[in-house]
């Protein structure tokens, strides 16, 4: 089963080199480093605090990692002359809290990126996000304000943002944490497709069932670094770590084996 | 001359007042907002100096009365302009820039508090698309923003109205001044002022209608302050 996964992730898409982050005088982000490839996805558990969201926003920088260097493809994000929002189109970003722009009705919120950053053609636009809508399940939506939403759906919607920018990779910051235990299937259903039809990603989450069914490979931060990286088959069976392996059983034991299909 | 008769033959007075008390409104509310919400956008987004130069100045123009601030403009500057060589402003001209200013001071504080009501999650998802902090601004945060303030924003719309009166105090001749002129001069009291309330009244309550229908036309479920609870 791993090495079936392994043989269709495609070359390295994004790389973090040696990446720090200090708020104050905690030193949140300790020197992490790693790899991504084409088609994968990445799940990152470990205890709160840790700076896992921290190591999401200094991808896209919407934190400035203080030192260390992250390369989409063969383009430095870090480097000072980048044009970051040229970057930060191609990767998509889905909050916790979803974060979807409460004046807009679905279709806008997911046509918006397209209209105004890409400057396509309105019609163009309303077509693409009308499919991307469709793709999460929320077609019949399409006119209804966030408020009007359910948390499942709102998260589905700002997935479908996220995707109408055709990003060559999207970040999951804990997706499913705001969510009532029963919404939080409807989201996971669509990540998993979304896994399964090759996009990559990196989901920062709890839902072992998630990370089981279509996780490539899992990795354990603790304490502003990375503990452990492996396949779900190797920290689930036998972590390298001790650390890891109790991490693992406490979460299970906390959130139960949500099923991950 | 009975009631109806005095009001026919003072109208075409109070009319031309009326007119300018508008006019009055207009400017200072819209001149005023513009400037109110440059203001706003530098004390939320501009860099320290900006933000504390629009500071100084709304805590300037709120901190003194209208009338002074009228009266600085009309009578305290032409020697400046005089200076420079330009054309001493006309008491219409003085006191339409006069409401702006002050109005301006005012829609900035409500714009700014609006602004910062607003979550952060909301500018770092824009961000995060690509959008430049401008087009953030522009298309995720005042679209909010401004539907928020709509509610103050009408009070301030009302209060720039009544306070026009102000500019009697240079000469021109709006609602107010015009009902005391009348009065004064066919002593008639009591009748020209309840004219010139009434004529307020009537605006007010016109005022308040359309911005009422403005605001269901733009209200968006959850942005508006009603639908808020508690
Ligand atoms: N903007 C900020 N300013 C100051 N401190 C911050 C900021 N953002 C994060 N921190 C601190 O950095 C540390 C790591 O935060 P981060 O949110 O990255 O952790 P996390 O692993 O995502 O935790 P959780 O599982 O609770 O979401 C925390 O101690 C947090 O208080
Ligand atoms: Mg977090």
């Amino acid at each position: 089963m791993p090495a079936e996964r392994e043989s269709r992730l495609g070359d390295v898409i994004l790389r973090v080199e040696d990446l720090h982050k200090r708020y104050g005088k905690d030193e949140v982000l300790k020197g992490v480093t790693f790899e991504l490839r084409r088609g994968e996805t990445k799940v990152v558990i470990g205890p709160s605090g840790t700076g896992k969201s921290t190591l999401l926003r200094c991808i896209n920088q919407l934190s400035v990692p203080d030192k260390g260097r992250v390369w989409l493809e063969d383009v430095e994000i870090t480097h000072a002359r980048t044009n970051i929002n040229h970057v930060r189109a191609q990767i998509g970003f889905v909050f916790q809290d979803f974060n979807l722009f409460n004046h807009l009705n679905a279709l806008q919120n997911v046509s918006i990126g397209l209209l105004k950053v890409r400057k396509m053609p309105k019609e163009a636009a309303l077509a693409r996000a009308s499919e991307e809508l469709a793709r999460v399940g929320l077609a019949e939506k399409a006119c209804s304000y966030p408020a009007e939403l359910s948390g499942g759906q709102k998260q589905r919607v700002s997935i479908a943002r996220a995707l109408a920018m055709d990003p060559k990779l999207i970040l999951f910051d804990e997706p499913t944490s705001a969510l009532d235990p029963e919404l939080i299937g409807e989201v996971l259903e669509v990540m998993i497709q979304l896994a399964r039809g090759g996009m990559t990603m990196i989901v920062v989450s709890h839902e072992m069932g998630f990370a089981r069914a279509v996780a490539d490979r899992i990795i354990f931060m603790e304490g502003g670094g990375i503990l452990e990286e492996g396949t779900p088959a190797e920290l689930f069976t036998c972590p390298r770590c001790e650390r890891t392996g109790q991490f693992l059983r406490k979460i299970t034991e906390l959130y139960g084996e949500t099923d991950g299909q | 001359m009975s009631f109806f008769e005095f009001t026919g033959t003072v109208m075409p007075r109070f009319l031309g007042a009326v007119g300018v008390t508008l006019e009055l409104t207009a400017v200072g509310i819209g001149a005023g907002l513009v400037l109110g919400l440059l203001l706003a956008l530098m004390r939320v987004y501009a860099n320290r100096v900006l933000s504390a130069i629009a500071n100084v100045y709304i805590q300037f123009m709120r901190g003194t009365p209208l009338v002074i601030q009228v009266l600085v403009i009309y009578f305290g500057l032409p020697p400046y302009f005089k200076a420079m060589g330009l054309k001493p402003l006309s008491s219409l001209a003085a006191g339409c820039l006069a409401m702006a200013l002050n109005s301006a001071a005012y829609q900035a504080e409500y714009i700014r508090g609006a602004i910062q009501a607003i979550s952060s999650g909301q500018m770092q998802a824009a961000r995060s698309m690509g959008m430049t902090k401008t087009q953030a601004v522009r298309y995720v945060i005042l679209p909010q923003a401004l539907r928020i303030v709509l509610p103050s924003w009408s009070n301030e719309l009302i209060y720039t109205l009544l306070y026009s009166s102000t500019v009697y105090f240079i000469g021109l001749e709006e609602l107010s001044y015009a009902s005391m002129k009348v009065a004064s001069k066919t002593g008639r009291v009591f009748e020209s002022y309840i004219i010139a309330g009434v004529m307020y009244l009537a605006m007010v309550i016109l005022l308040s209608r359309i911005l009422a229908y403005a605001e269901t036309r733009l209200r968006i479920p959850g942005l508006s302050i009603e639908e808020r609870g508690r």
